[in-house]
């Protein structure tokens, strides 16, 4: 789209450039480049170096396989933290919504995926070998299965457990059921299943 | 008169696609549209009211609305959610397996009435079963003649003449078997025994019940698991993702079994 487009080449590039990142089409990616040209120019610096420093800073954590600027990652050194338990979560935006609740207070693993056979993704493409690694490094007494509850998450959650269990650790799976603030008459089977079968004295 | 702009229809979910932010690309296979694919909105999020009828491997009665480009899900209500299949790995595998070649031989928007009363049939025949592994060469057979690629079973290919009892040839690119004398000059043959002709004989015509009671040793289940493996392929031109994760699933599964017990994932 650059070729026929009147805008300086600087310019152009930068609605290219824009126009990749997930959610921004060509108009979004043109106002924000006519934007960032209007602002103070130390604004399109701190932008410019917030994303240069992205890729530089951030690396994996050794340990739980977070993403993480200091290696091992914060919740990994922690020393207040139950060094016991491990709780799997498919995706690091996952320990952040776990984190905001403030209950657990355990370490974590990142899978970086779930199984998913369809697209070709297998135990090797996830972190499998590097969770199976440190249960055996380290004494572990619980793992929690913290995956999606659809069906790559469960089928994920029922592998490691096959896994797992051998070794002697507890395993437990978040509990599935209706989420707060639903109606009833909407939930599907599986959902109310679960709920039923996972019902506590009130 | 233009056709009405909401319509109605049975569906088994058989692929989905992330879109955006909360968005998924749902694949749908149906008795009377073929295959379909339609956008699903906000079902990543967890107060979505579809989000349970329409996961993979679900059976749904669905509403959509016709789109200039792909038609929107407005609303879903399970029949049948296979939850006997989502609880146990292996099951799971073997319906994914099923559910990919599905969206590979399934035509879009063409209506394969047959074809969908196979899937609906293998998914409900899986967890029955005795031996899943049969339900699927059972599948595989059917999906070859629902999908217009039957193999001659009965005759030579090449030189028309009934076939004698005796190893014959199965021949990817023609198609079917071969005798022992056309089978000379073709690449893409397949040396098969003569149980293995007779159990695809057998699962050609037979149904269900008849299939289930099969029983097949180590070894010929193995052939004939390769040459529709092999026949599949050559259709397709490709590999069959999930066909890799059940061979490795299997394997990991008898390993783990002591030795004592049968050695059959089926058994676990």
């Amino acid at each position: 789209m650059s070729g026929n487009m009147p805008a300086a080449e600087a310019i152009n590039n930068l609605i290219q450039e824009l126009n990749k990142l997930p959610g921004i089409g060509p108009k979004s990616a043109q106002r924000i480049a006519f934007y960032l040209l209007r602002s103070p120019e130390e604004e399109s610096r701190l932008l410019a170096e917030a994303i240069a420093s992205l890729k530089q800073k951030i690396t994996l954590c050794s340990v739980c396989c977070n993403l993480t600027e200091t290696d091992p990652c914060p919740i990994c050194n922690n020393a207040t933290r139950d060094r016991a338990a491990i709780c799997i979560v498919e995706q690091p935006q996952d320990i952040l919504a776990l984190e905001h609740t403030g209950v657990y207070r355990g370490l974590y693993h990142v899978l970086h995926g779930a199984i998913s056979p369809t697209e070709g993704i297998g135990t090797n493409e996830i972190r499998i070998k590097e969770l199976m690694e440190r249960l055996q490094k380290n004494s572990i007494t619980e793992v929690i299965l913290a995956t999606n509850t659809n069906l790559e998450g469960e089928q994920t959650a029922m592998y490691l457990s096959r896994l797992i269990a051998p070794l002697g650790i507890k395993v437990t799976r978040l509990a599935r059921g209706l989420p707060f603030g639903t109606e009833l008459e909407y939930a599907d089977d599986m959902t109310l299943t679960r709920a039923l079968e996972g019902r506590q004295t009130f | 008169m233009p056709e009405p702009r909401d319509y109605q229809t049975e569906a088994i979910v058989i692929k989905k696609t992330k879109l955006g932010e909360a968005d998924r690309i749902l694949t749908f296979y149906t008795p009377h549209f073929g295959k379909l694919q339609a956008v699903a909105k906000g079902v990543c999020r967890p107060k979505s009211k579809m989000a349970g009828h329409l996961e993979l491997l679900t059976y749904s009665h669905v509403s959509l609305a016709r789109g200039r480009n792909l038609d929107t899900v407005t609303g879903s209500q399970t029949i049948d959610g296979f939850l006997a299949i989502k609880n146990d790995l292996w099951l799971t595998s073997c319906a994914l397996y099923v559910t990919e070649l599905i969206n590979q031989f399934g035509a879009e928007r063409m209506e394969n009435f047959p074809l969908f009363q196979l899937l609906l049939n293998t998914l409900q025949q899986l967890v029955p079963a005795p031996n899943k592994e049969i339900v699927l060469r059972y599948f595989e057979m059917h999906l070859f003649a629902e999908a217009g690629f039957r193999p001659q079973l009965r005759e030579c290919v090449s030189c028309r003449k009934t076939l004698t009892p005796g190893i014959n040839f199965f021949s990817l690119n023609s198609g079917g078997l071969l005798c022992p004398d056309c089978a000379q000059n073709n690449p893409y043959r397949y040396p098969l025994s003569v149980n293995a002709q007779k159990v695809l004989r057998l699962l050609e015509d037979c149904s269900f019940s008849t299939a289930n009671r099969l029983k097949l040793d180590a070894e010929l289940a193995e052939e004939i698991k390769t040459v529709l493996g092999n026949y599949l392929k050559y259709l397709l031109e490709r590999d069959i993702k999930s066909a890799h994760w059940l061979d490795s699933l299997k394997e990991q599964i008898a390993q783990a079994a002591p030795p004592a017990l049968p050695r059959s994932p089926d058994s676990i």
